[in-house]
């Protein structure tokens, strides 16, 4: 079913991102790391659909946020990141999905890794855990090319100074910041060693990311002894616009 | 990405699509191989998107599970690589 939402605020995450929010009137509410699908229809009739994370926590305001990397072929994104203005209206089918989803009910440790923007999703179950209270602990690896590639970086700082924090490790692949202590890389066993929950803490892992990361990163935690049942994933693809 | 082998999405992409046909999430029901038994989550599945419609592929076999096609106001359905889908009912009262 389709649904309407209104361009309510776009804000620039990074100079390719864009986090746009939309108010829709008859949401009925998401839970964390649900997507929605988001068609556009030109005036010929054609329509193209692809798939974005929520960002936003759920919350009593029907207010979702989306956050959107322009890709440089894209048929979608470039519209969404560079032409949508505030008050124009977005078709848009969700919350979709069940299984790549953290409910505050759960209480076990949590342990998220991004590479890219696949920290979309995951930042949802970041807010969606600081705006109920809950205690579950979390620690985020975040692989990113270089620092101002970093999509909510004050929100994430904020959440991880505060008491009761997110544990949070950047993993920068290409450029770090001067006197940064690891020299650019890709995540590896050491990293995970060090910034991730050991495998007898049992966490529940969610990865997400382009697909070849998400690959490399499944297998180091299934090496470091996490059980396959215990890694959830979302991969998006190269090609089209996300996933 | 060049390598073959990375050209695939998680089964909870096919979810919007889905969502088209089935009155619950397919994505979390369970899902047995008909090629080799294993029974895991639809979503756990690998999602192949470049062909004309979605093909949904066993992670364990990679034998096809579903095939979904729109074309000419039509939908093709197949699910013959699947001999069984466990779907949870507690689901339905959400609706």
């Amino acid at each position: 079913m389709w649904r309407v939402g209104t361009v309510v605020a776009l804000h620039d995450e990074t100079a390719t991102a864009r986090t746009i929010a939309l108010e829709v009137l008859d949401w009925a509410g998401h839970v964390a790391g649900q997507h929605v699908d988001v068609r556009l229809t030109a005036s010929d009739g054609y329509s193209a659909v692809r798939s974005y994370s929520i960002a936003s926590a759920p919350n009593a305001e029907k207010r979702v946020e989306l956050t959107v990397e322009r890709l440089p072929n894209g048929e979608v994104s470039p519209y969404l990141t560079q032409e949508l203005a505030v008050g124009d209206r977005l078709e848009l089918r969700g919350p979709i999905g069940g299984w790549f989803v953290w409910r505050t009910q759960q209480t076990e440790p949590i342990q998220l890794i991004a590479g890219g923007s696949g920290i979309v999703p995951l930042m949802a179950m970041i807010r969606s855990r600081a705006s109920t209270g809950s205690a579950a602990p979390f620690r985020l690896l975040y692989s990113v090319r270089e620092p101002g590639a970093v999509f909510y970086r004050d929100d994430l700082q904020t959440l991880s100074d505060r008491e009761n924090k997110v544990s949070l490790t950047y993993a920068y692949t290409r450029v770090a910041p001067k006197d940064w202590p690891r020299p650019p890389g890709r995540i590896d066993a050491g990293l995970i060693a060090d910034a991730t929950w050991p495998s007898n803490r049992t966490p529940t892992c969610f990865v997400c990311g382009p697909t070849s990361f998400v690959e490399a990163a499944t297998d180091l935690l299934i090496a470091s002894g996490h059980g396959r049942d215990k890694i959830r994933t979302e991969r998006f693809g190269p090609t089209g616009d996300r996933k | 990405m060049s390598s073959h082998t990375y050209d695939y999405l998680d089964g909870n992409a096919a979810a919007g699509e889905l969502s088209a046909i089935f009155a619950m999430d397919v994505t979390i029901a369970e899902a047995q191989c008909a090629h080799c038994g294993a029974i895991k989550r639809f979503a756990e599945a690998h999602l192949y998107m470049q062909a004309p419609g979605v093909v949904a592929r066993c992670a364990d076999c990679e034998h096809v599970l579903l095939r979904f096609v729109k074309a000419r106001q039509r939908a093709f359905l197949d699910l013959r690589g699947m001999t069984c889908l466990i779907l949870d009912t507690s689901q339905l009262q959400e609706c």
